[in-house]
């Protein structure tokens, strides 16, 4: 039986996801996407990956969730306000979401990984962050200088998205 | 103790909330909170069964998961502006053509 931390924890990131896609106003949806990702670092805590869910929280709450803020300010008009969908796609997605969680997860309850328990005597140190860096820097590290390349194509993509009006507006 | 399976049945939960969103809502910064979701539910997962294993792998996948993540985010919204920019709308059933 799980205990009553990881079921806060669960409540406050599933209520939060919901209210992330269900709220009338899309910068409190905002700030619910932000809400869930910090129960999603609790979860690491809770699994002893201290290192990752701070990273978690600053990447997730302190850079995506400020960006998506900002960007819901710029474009900040009615049309954000109208809710356009209509009810029988709303009742189909919600039948076809209660048809993937009851499916999946009855395979997942069925399968070997219901009886997987932690291995608690196995368990790393709180702090393992020197195994994280030395698999990191040794043999990952052809991901790591392309995960690099991505981050700076990614860059200089949105620059490029960012200046293409400025030059028609020029050309104008 | 919670064990390793509750934290797949959240996984799959989120999944099941952004498949949800993904399919139902046509506001393009919603569905992009839907990819996070997803997203952040794959990290859950690798983060669970690096704590089953015992091992720092699948923290290091989750660390440049996230990162990818940032990075698709930051285009993302970068192409809702200008979207945003040239139909005057987020609606991604106004965005009939795809000429810029």
């Amino acid at each position: 039986m799980a205990d009553p931390l990881f079921i806060g924890v669960a409540v406050l990131t599933v209520g939060s996801a919901i209210v992330s896609l269900e709220s009338r106003e899309l910068i409190y949806g905002a700030i619910a996407l932000a809400i869930s990702m910090m129960g999603i670092a609790g979860f690491f805590l809770l699994l002893d990956s201290p290192f990752v869910a701070m990273f978690q929280i600053a990447v997730y709450v302190g850079a995506v969730a400020v960006l998506v803020i900002f960007t819901v300010m710029l474009v900040r008009t009615q049309a954000l306000f109208s809710t356009k969908e209509d009810k029988g796609r709303k009742s189909a997605g919600i039948i076809l979401m209660l048809i993937f969680m009851a499916g999946t997860g009855a395979v997942f309850l069925v399968s070997g990984l219901n009886s997987q328990t932690f291995d608690n005597s196995k368990a790393p140190s709180a702090i393992d962050f020197t195994a994280i860096g030395q698999q990191m820097l040794t043999y990952y590290s052809p991901a790591l200088i392309a995960l690099a390349l991505t981050l700076a194509g990614a860059v200089i993509g949105a620059l490029a998205l960012a200046r293409r009006e400025e030059i028609e507006q020029k050309n104008e | 103790m919670s064990e390793l399976i509750d934290y797949i049945i959240v996984s799959v939960v989120l999944v099941a909330i952004g498949i949800y969103g993904l399919v139902v809502k046509r506001n393009a910064v919603r569905m992009l909170f839907s990819l996070e979701i997803i997203a952040n539910a794959a990290n859950l997962n690798l983060i669970a069964f690096s704590r089953n294993l015992s091992n720092a792998q699948g923290q290091v996948f989750a660390l440049f998961s996230i990162a990818i993540a940032a990075a698709e985010v930051a285009v993302g919204l970068g192409i809702i502006i200008i979207a945003y920019r040239l139909y005057k709308e987020i609606d991604v059933e106004e965005f009939k053509s795809m000429r810029g």
